[in-house]
């Protein structure tokens, strides 16, 4: 058990370490202290309201890093969530301006719509990766321009987009549809729908540990072959892991929306799903690690504002998020063969094949 | 083939093999590069017609035509860096930042020397960001899509870091780099007065044809001159030379390389560098071909991606790369030069090749593709006919619907490198 968790946790530990030093290099050659910028970044996190920000965006990274670990549990690489989110929220917000339901059911019929609709966007890759084998990373490429082109034209004003001081955005969703938050004064306000990224983490770490289907599911992704020996449709896993991924990236747009913007707005916020792939990475598709990720993520994300104040460029944030997710990739390799080769002795030794000097043959495995 | 047929005691000499038994009627294939005539020929063919039946000259203006070619330019470059990744086994999401720092590169190249030195510090930004992707993938044996994902992240994020720490100072906008000086752009001599009278005559074919070879041979720009060398040049060293061999090999069967004595991991890096560069110098052709000609954050916009799509498209080879880039140009120039009405003619053109497709289905007999085609035909002309114009917002994203649709035709006619993507440890085959 120790060891297990050793393992687990020694790559992102390492990887979070080796980046961190890197940024500091980074910041020690442009001329700035890298204490004085951590410390800027701590103290930030007590300024306003950053704390809930940061909250509020943990929670939806979380989303995002789940429909994309759904994707990887399955090797499946699933580009697509930014695509998916933008088509999921837009639609759910255009649904759910029109119609008028009691409050809770309102904005549950939300919710699916935008699941619904995030998973359709995903159905095309689906169906090209399985019956005419074109690669999910192409076509989900593809299928993100092509949602940043039907966005763009759904939102114009002779179709659902209405003007509102400078910004274009879909009808307002009714009071109805709103989803209360956590009002904190001061600080701001928590999403409500935070609580359905925990939701989400718990169902999904659940299915993926504690059912057949989540095991079917691994079973496929670990190797193909010895799964569909055991009987497991590969096809059916890859078109049920590709949607679910969908629909549930079809919900990362929900928390702003119904929690803070109230309608799909012009400026709504881009680059959840390329975040979510790294996070993912990061926490090793484990519900635990993602929410560790997330918060990680949040965290770089919203005190970087504070670096302007001791004059380091707060871009370092964004090249610390990409020498983590490069890192910890790597340390996970370095540590995976670390192990084997480890393996490989003890059984030796175990055997009396090897003395415990000798190091163990390489093609053995 | 033929050699399976040969009876024992027969002299297997050529001479010999010729007289006792003809060869067999082999199908005569088409050089790639008389394809890629033909395919030209159609497509003005194509688009002189729609120009002519629609009265929408833009479609074959010179403007349009140049247009597309600095907009294909970072494209095509891309792309190439994609076929020298990939046909070496290694797959490179990270094109795109890669792309990302070359643009960067090329504008601090461009604020201390000339426009050279643009495209060289572009390319060796972009070779930077290769040789991080190839340290990642062929040392640490990282997913390539993973690393290419990442360096994606990391390129932005250094770009925005530097932009912010140089360029701020001189143009006041940390998303921005000073203007930076472009080349000098060289028109044919006389050609293209002439080309320019003919195309303003507005006659059928003629002018079409002369709007199009005046938009490549006026104010030409180095740039594209050093993109056609890469194409030759990348054709020539990959196809051509025992180097390119080498190099592709490793795509193939790296396992088999290396017994060969092949230094896989070499062959390997040397190819993802190489890719990073012509990424780089695909980010100077971006910042030298916009204009102002400067640096901007979100400049290269996917264009990374769309590169890799070009390469597929073009079933990882040169010439065919150099075709998707076209096409990808081509729609994104018509765009800037033109209105929703051209593109709306751009319906009828679908509708002369769906009726191509219907004449060579029904002349192969294949009669559900022909019934597809002209089911496909008919139906696009309905749309042709009820609407006037096609929204714009969507015309950026016609190669991308192309894309998915050769995808899902072609897919299983493309043939990517064998070993692509595909782990490698040296001394670990099987």
């Amino acid at each position: 058990m120790i060891a297990k968790l050793r393992s687990s946790l020694l790559a992102p530990v390492l990887a979070i370490v080796v980046s961190a030093l890197l940024c500091a290099l980074i910041l020690l050659f442009s001329g700035a202290n890298p204490i004085d910028a951590l410390g800027a970044m701590i103290s930030q996190v007590g300024e306003g309201q950053v704390a809930v920000d940061i909250v509020n965006s943990t929670a939806i990274y979380m989303i995002a890093s789940i429909a994309a670990a759904i994707g990887f549990q399955m090797n499946l690489l699933n580009i697509g969530i930014e695509g998916q989110y933008r088509i999921g929220a837009l639609v759910a917000a255009i649904v759910g301006s029109a119609i008028v339901l009691p409050a809770p059911l309102h904005w549950i019929v939300i919710l699916i719509v935008a699941m619904i609709a995030g998973a359709l966007w995903a159905l095309l890759p689906a169906i090209l990766k399985v019956t005419r084998g074109v690669h999910e990373v192409l076509s989900t490429i593809m299928m993100n321009a092509i949602a940043f082109g039907l966005a763009a034209f759904l939102i114009r004003r002779d179709q659902f987009g209405i003007l509102i001081g400078n910004n274009v955005s879909t009808e307002p969703i009714p009071e109805s549809g709103l989803v209360p938050g956590i009002s904190l004064g001061d600080r701001g306000t928590v999403f409500g729908l935070v609580f359905l990224a925990v939701l989400a983490a718990a169902l999904y770490g659940t299915t993926m540990n504690r059912t057949r289907f989540g095991f079917e599911l691994r079973a496929s992704g670990l190797s193909p072959t010895a799964a569909s020996a055991g009987g497991v449709n590969a096809k059916r896993m890859i078109v049920i892991a590709l949607l679910s991924s969908g629909a549930i990236a079809g919900l990362i747009g929900m928390p702003e929306i119904l929690g803070r913007d109230h309608a799909y707005t012009l400026n709504f916020t881009a680059g959840y799903g390329f975040a979510a792939l790294g996070i993912a990475l990061l926490g090793r598709n484990h519900p635990v690690g993602i929410a560790f990720g997330s918060l990680l993520w949040a965290f770089l994300e919203k005190a970087k504002a504070a670096l302007d104040n001791v004059g380091v460029p707060r871009e370092i944030a964004t090249i610390m998020q990409g020498l983590i997710v490069l890192s910890v990739v790597i340390a996970y390799e370095v540590v995976k063969r670390f192990d084997q080769a480890a393996e490989q002795r003890r059984v030796g030794r175990a055997l009396g094949t090897i003395t415990a000097t000798e190091p163990a043959p390489e093609a053995a495995k | 083939m033929s050699m399976v047929e040969v009876q024992p005691g027969v002299p297997n000499t050529p001479g010999g093999a010729a007289m006792t038994m003809p060869p067999p009627v082999q199908r005569r294939t088409l050089p790639a590069w008389a394809w890629f005539m033909i395919g030209v020929v159609a497509v003005v063919g194509v688009l002189s017609m729609t120009s002519y039946l629609t009265g929408q000259p833009a479609l074959t203006s010179s403007s349009t035509m140049q247009n597309t070619v600095t907009l294909g330019l970072p494209i095509l470059l891309c792309g190439l860096g994609g076929i020298w990744s990939e046909r070496s086994g290694m797959i490179n999401i990270g094109l795109e930042g890669m792309m990302i720092l070359g643009t960067w590169g090329a504008a601090f190249g461009g604020l201390h020397g000339g426009p050279w030195m643009s495209v060289l510090v572009g390319a060796v930004m972009g070779a930077l960001g290769g040789l991080l992707h190839a340290v990642a993938t062929v040392t640490f044996g990282v997913n390539h899509i993973v690393s290419g994902v990442a360096i994606n992240l990391l390129g932005a994020g250094i770009t925005k870091y530097l932009s912010t720490l140089i360029f701020e100072p001189l143009s006041s906008n940390p998303r921005d780099s000073p203007p930076v000086e472009q080349f000098d752009t060289y028109s044919v001599p006389g050609l293209s007065d002439w080309l320019g009278d003919l195309e303003a005559q507005q006659r059928v074919v003629i002018s079409d044809v002369a709007g199009i070879v005046r938009g490549l041979v006026t104010r030409v720009s180095p740039v594209l001159l050093l993109s056609i060398l890469l194409v030759v040049a990348t054709y020539v060293v990959l196809w051509r030379t025992r180097f390119g061999l080498r190099l592709r090999s490793c795509g193939e069967n790296p396992v088999a390389s290396e017994s060969l004595g092949v230094n896989v991991y070499l062959y390997k890096y040397i190819a993802v560098v190489a890719s990073g560069a012509l990424a780089g110098i695909g980010g100077a052709a971006l910042v030298l071909g916009s204009s102002p000609s400067i640096y901007s954050e979100g400049q290269t916009a996917n264009r990374g991606f769309i590169g890799l799509a070009a390469m597929i498209f073009g079933n990882w080879r040169p010439v065919g790369t150099l075709a998707g880039s076209t096409l990808f140009g081509y729609s994104d120039g018509l765009r800037l030069s033109s209105g929703p009405e051209t593109v709306h003619a751009l319906l009828y053109s679908a509708v002369i090749v769906a009726g191509l497709i219907v004449v060579w289905q029904l002349f192969r007999r294949r009669w559900t593709g022909a019934g597809l085609a002209a089911a496909g035909a008919i139906l696009v002309y309905v749309l042709y006919f009820f609407t006037d114009e096609l929204p714009t917002e969507f015309l950026p994203y016609t190669p991308h619907i192309i894309t998915l649709v050769v995808l899902a035709l072609a897919a299983q006619r493309l043939r990517p490198p064998a070993a692509d993507g595909m782990p490698y440890r040296r001394g670990e085959g099987d």
